[in-house]
């Protein structure tokens, strides 16, 4: 603390030769970060240990490959669909530019993450979406990787773990955009109708189409604290309703008290809470038999 | 690019169409409403209920804006609260045990924006309609007469042949709102319709409706004699089809990509088209 410097100062050998010594505590090399709800610096490796939670109980926002390395056991982990490209089929201005800012950003070729993996040794099919990639938003080639892992789960007789971040449909596809939603849900509801298992993991923020179709069509959904989702913007209904918001409105705690969420599961519990659900329902339906 | 896209939205919200009401009344005959979602409450955006088009029994459901101003208050100007979904839901799941075809007219801004549209989950409610259509064993033919505002006009239209009046509008979001994200400028919504691509036109040639019904003497006797003969016959046609949500699911699973995108990744895609 230096403005207690002239109460005491601790002398060292360096300092008497005129350098600066090494400071006791937030060494420099040591990145931080500012957590939006209890305001407090958090050096990045404690962050990062707390599987990117603050001590209060703020769950950061986590790219997808981070994520897969919390859920997923280390090294099963089988990328599919990753050929699937965006396609700018409205020639909507500005939209090839938007694409290649995302691919940088987020060092994806589109906003969901899709393959196998075993999950606490539980085989199953995986999807996470990507907050850097667009906000996640659903245009063709999501809808369509969604779409391809729940047909390729349903062939192999797998469950599917879905990990849930959106802005909603993207606009910049149009209708082909909206047209996902019927379409992921056609493949939900085949895969469901197949007798498998299909468990979502609602993360911040889960918004628009994508609440309004895959996210909310799980057998058990699940949560993360904290996390907005809903269908409508808040700002959106704030300017329409002239309201004030209820406090806390879409948020986890809300839909869970309203009964649209099974639980709410920090993000340090997640991997064995949904290994345990995979174990409960994956008897005899996984695709290597006789692994239970 | 359509210059005239943003003259069709004007068109397609103009309160002199006829509305839900007025379809179910000029194309069927013997309309019984059947009330409320047997869960929570009566949506007055929604209006359905059983009758006969052309002798067939059929299930209508139909979004009504209403014509007078109370009127139109009281339905929520034919914006959907989750209640008007999940009634539509159930009286499809009864024409479906009845084996009745299924007649959806849709013409709404979006499903309801509010409180208690969320508390009560909209979300939910829309996914689970696009889920349970989509393997409805019974023919749906959806019938877009105005707007067709997103997600909201969606939850009623995962059907086996979809078809748009010449003046309705079919979109992902309303050209306000894209302008307003994008250029942060409402005013600016002229542009945005036309990029959207959400004419009827437009949709027809992207494969996503089966058919653009002309609005010549619009809500003239002849105009929905014409409307139930067609109906009628596409009806016939889909009751006699062995695989119904098979071939629906086909139709909503074609809407992937252009074959030439799902290569390894060239880049070179995207300054196509």
């Amino acid at each position: 603390m230096p403005f207690l410097n002239f109460i005491y100062k601790p002398q060292n050998k360096l300092e008497k030769e005129g350098r600066a010594a090494a400071p006791v505590q937030q060494d420099e090399s040591e990145p931080e970060q500012k957590c939006p709800n209890c305001r407090k610096q958090i050096p990045l490796s404690r962050l990062w240990a707390n599987a990117n939670t603050c001590p209060c109980g703020h769950h950061f926002r986590m790219n997808a490959r981070q994520r897969l390395s919390l859920v997923a056991d280390k090294d099963t982990f089988c990328e599919l669909f990753s050929q699937v490209q965006p396609a700018d089929r409205l020639a909507f201005p500005g939209y090839p530019r938007k694409l290649e800012t995302a691919r940088a950003a987020s060092q994806e070729n589109e906003a969901v993450l899709c393959g196998t993996a075993e999950i606490g040794g539980q085989p199953c099919c995986l999807f996470i979406m990507e907050p850097y990639f667009m906000m996640g938003s659903m245009g063709t080639a999501v809808g369509e990787k969604i779409t391809l892992l729940f047909e390729y789960a349903q062939q192999k007789r797998m469950p599917v773990v879905g990990f849930t971040i959106s802005g909603g449909a993207r606009m910049q596809e149009g209708l082909f955009s909206l047209m996902q939603m019927a379409k992921t849900s056609g493949a939900v509801k085949r895969h469901s109708n197949a007798g498998l298992f299909y468990l979502t993991v609602l993360t911040d923020p889960t918004t628009g189409g994508v609440t309004a179709s895959f996210a909310m069509e799980g057998d058990i959904i699940l949560a993360e604290p904290g996390a907005t989702i809903g269908f409508a913007g808040a700002r959106v209904i704030e300017q329409t309703t002239r309201k004030p918001l209820p406090k806390g409105f879409q948020t986890a705690e809300f839909l869970l008290e309203h009964g649209f969420v099974d639980a709410i599961v920090p993000r340090m519990n997640q991997k064995n809470v949904i290994a345990q659900l995979l174990k409960l329902h994956c008897g005899g339906e996984t695709y290597e038999s006789g692994r239970i | 690019m359509s210059p005239d896209a943003y003259e069709r939205v004007k068109t397609a919200r103009s309160n002199k169409r006829p509305t839900g009401s007025d379809y179910i009344s000029n194309l069927c005959s013997g309309f019984i409403e059947l009330h409320g979602d047997r869960r929570y409450a009566d949506d007055a955006a929604v209006v359905g209920g059983i009758a006969r088009l052309s002798g067939l029994p059929v299930t209508v459901i139909a979004i009504e804006k209403g014509r007078s101003a109370k009127e139109r208050a009281c339905r929520s100007f034919g914006a959907p609260h989750p209640e008007g979904y999940r009634k539509a839901l159930r009286l499809m799941k009864q024409a479906e045990k009845f084996r009745r075809p299924v007649l959806c007219i849709i013409d709404t801004s979006g499903a309801f924006c509010g409180i208690g549209a969320e508390e009560r989950g909209q979300g939910q409610a829309i996914a689970e309609n696009l889920m349970e259509m989509m393997t409805l064993n019974t023919p749906v033919i959806s019938l877009l007469t105005g707007e067709g505002g997103s997600g909201g006009a969606l939850a009623l239209a995962v059907a086996d042949e979809v078809w748009m009046l010449e003046n309705a509008v079919y979109s992902v979001i309303s050209p306000e709102g894209c302008a307003s994200i994008l250029w942060k400028d409402a005013a600016k919504a002229p542009e945005a319709a036309a990029h959207l691509k959400l004419t009827a036109q437009d949709a027809l040639r992207g494969r996503i409706i089966e058919r653009i019904i002309p609005e010549t003497g619009l809500g003239q006797p002849a105009f929905y004699a014409q409307l139930r003969s067609q109906l009628h016959s596409t009806f016939c046609t889909l009751l006699a089809r062995p695989h119904l949500p098979d071939d629906r699911y086909a139709r909503f699973r074609a809407f992937g990509l252009p074959a030439e995108a799902v290569t390894t990744r060239s880049g070179s895609n995207l300054d196509k088209e």
